[in-house]
């Protein structure tokens, strides 16, 4: 190879990867671009509704219900915060299992998948518990029983973008879940310690932290503003 | 020289790094939280609650960054790398502002220009007496203009 040359030229004359990546994370990276706009796609077509009409029903009163709490309750914020925090700590347990990764630390990768496991089924039981009571009280594709914020009649936009676009974070949710179940089995069965490193982890790792940072979006999109 | 960028890769991250990012990442979720309870007793179409709603998604835009730049890591990568993945992202600016422009202007024609559309925009909606059945009717039919208040709408289930 040429002796001292500047980094930048370097890297693109060939024999090494121009983005110090390996393959596989960069295309997780790509795929996550193109997700991201779907996503992204989704969520200003809602912005745009949203903004083209008059009226628009009120997170507060739609999002008020908690699970075993008495009829009529009215605790808005509550149950998505706890969802929330829930996504976001096993966010951090699924990077203390990549961090665990690269010290080749078997039994704390396996700790941490497991929490980060129990993490998403738990988000993805509130979804369902919610998914469930909203459905019980009229809403769904094509039916939305909640009033503007005004008290004028609505149309059904506000349930059909809610359906979709949480239903399409759930199913990444649910994926993520069965990633990192796989990621646990091939953990447990030494795939990674005979392959010398943990980098399939990381891949799974940058996919789950997609689906929080969607999150992120989601949440504030149709609970808070 | 090849293996200088090697090492590079694990520098930064770290459990205190994470610990960190963790603590903002709750801070952060639990003002936008505060913001969203205080501006429920705020009136509709305000200005401050058109403020606090911009201090939402900008705590928002906060949280998305430190997800990606420490949780995914991207923060750490090389130059290269981030300008592939940030600049093409660059477009939702663009689309964000021309989107939501489009639809607030179509609203604006149509309360100007479409006298059906801005009564159906004043219509009370029907006040419900049984709860828990998927009944609902558009909100076609004019009833009285009484204010009707959403919570005694719904029982819930």
């Amino acid at each position: 190879m040429s002796t001292t040359t500047v980094t930048p030229t370097k890297l693109w004359s060939g024999g090494k990867s121009p983005f110090n990546v390996e393959y596989g994370k960069l295309m997780m990276w790509y795929f996550l671009m193109s997700d991201a706009f779907t996503f992204g796609a989704f969520l200003i077509s809602y912005g745009t509704i949203r903004f083209s009409t008059n009226g628009w029903p009120d997170p507060n009163e739609v999002f008020k219900s908690f699970p075993f709490a008495p009829e009529g309750v009215h605790a808005p914020l509550v149950f998505v915060s706890i969802m929330t925090f829930i996504l976001i700590i096993s966010s951090v347990t699924m990077v203390l299992a990549v961090h665990a990764g690269h010290n080749m630390d078997k039994k704390k990768v396996v700790k941490n998948l497991i929490w980060t496991i129990i993490g998403g089924v738990a988000f993805l039981s509130c979804q369902a518990w919610e998914w469930n009571h909203l459905h019980h009280e009229g809403a769904w594709w094509g039916s939305n029983p909640f009033v503007n914020h005004d008290g004028t009649a609505s149309s059904t936009n506000f349930t059909n973008y809610f359906f979709t676009i949480t239903g399409f974070h759930g199913f990444h949710v649910f994926s993520g879940v069965i990633i990192n179940i796989i990621m646990l089995i091939m953990t447990l069965m030494d795939k990674f310690e005979k392959r010398g490193h943990y980098l399939m982890i990381e891949k799974a790792g940058l996919y789950w932290h997609f689906v929080d940072l969607v999150w992120v979006f989601v949440f504030t999109c149709f609970y808070l503003v | 020289m090849e293996h200088t960028a090697t090492h590079e890769e694990h520098s930064g991250g770290g459990v205190k790094e994470i610990v960190r990012v963790t603590v903002i990442l709750s801070v952060l979720t639990v003002v936008e939280l505060a913001l969203g309870f205080w501006m429920m007793g705020m009136p509709l179409g305000s200005g401050s609650r058109l403020a606090v709603k911009g201090a939402i998604i900008i705590l928002m835009m906060a949280k998305a960054f430190y997800i990606v730049a420490y949780f995914m890591h991207l923060k750490h990568e090389i130059k290269n790398l981030i300008m592939t993945i940030v600049v093409p992202l660059a477009l939702f600016v663009w689309f964000i502002i021309a989107f939501l422009y489009d639809g607030n202007s179509f609203r604006n024609l149509r309360n100007t220009y479409d006298p059906h559309f801005k009564e159906q925009s004043t219509i009370q909606a029907p006040k419900k007496a049984e709860h828990g059945e998927a009944k609902h009717e558009e909100g076609k039919e004019e009833k009285k203009h009484e204010e009707t208040k959403p919570e005694e709408k719904k029982a819930g289930h």
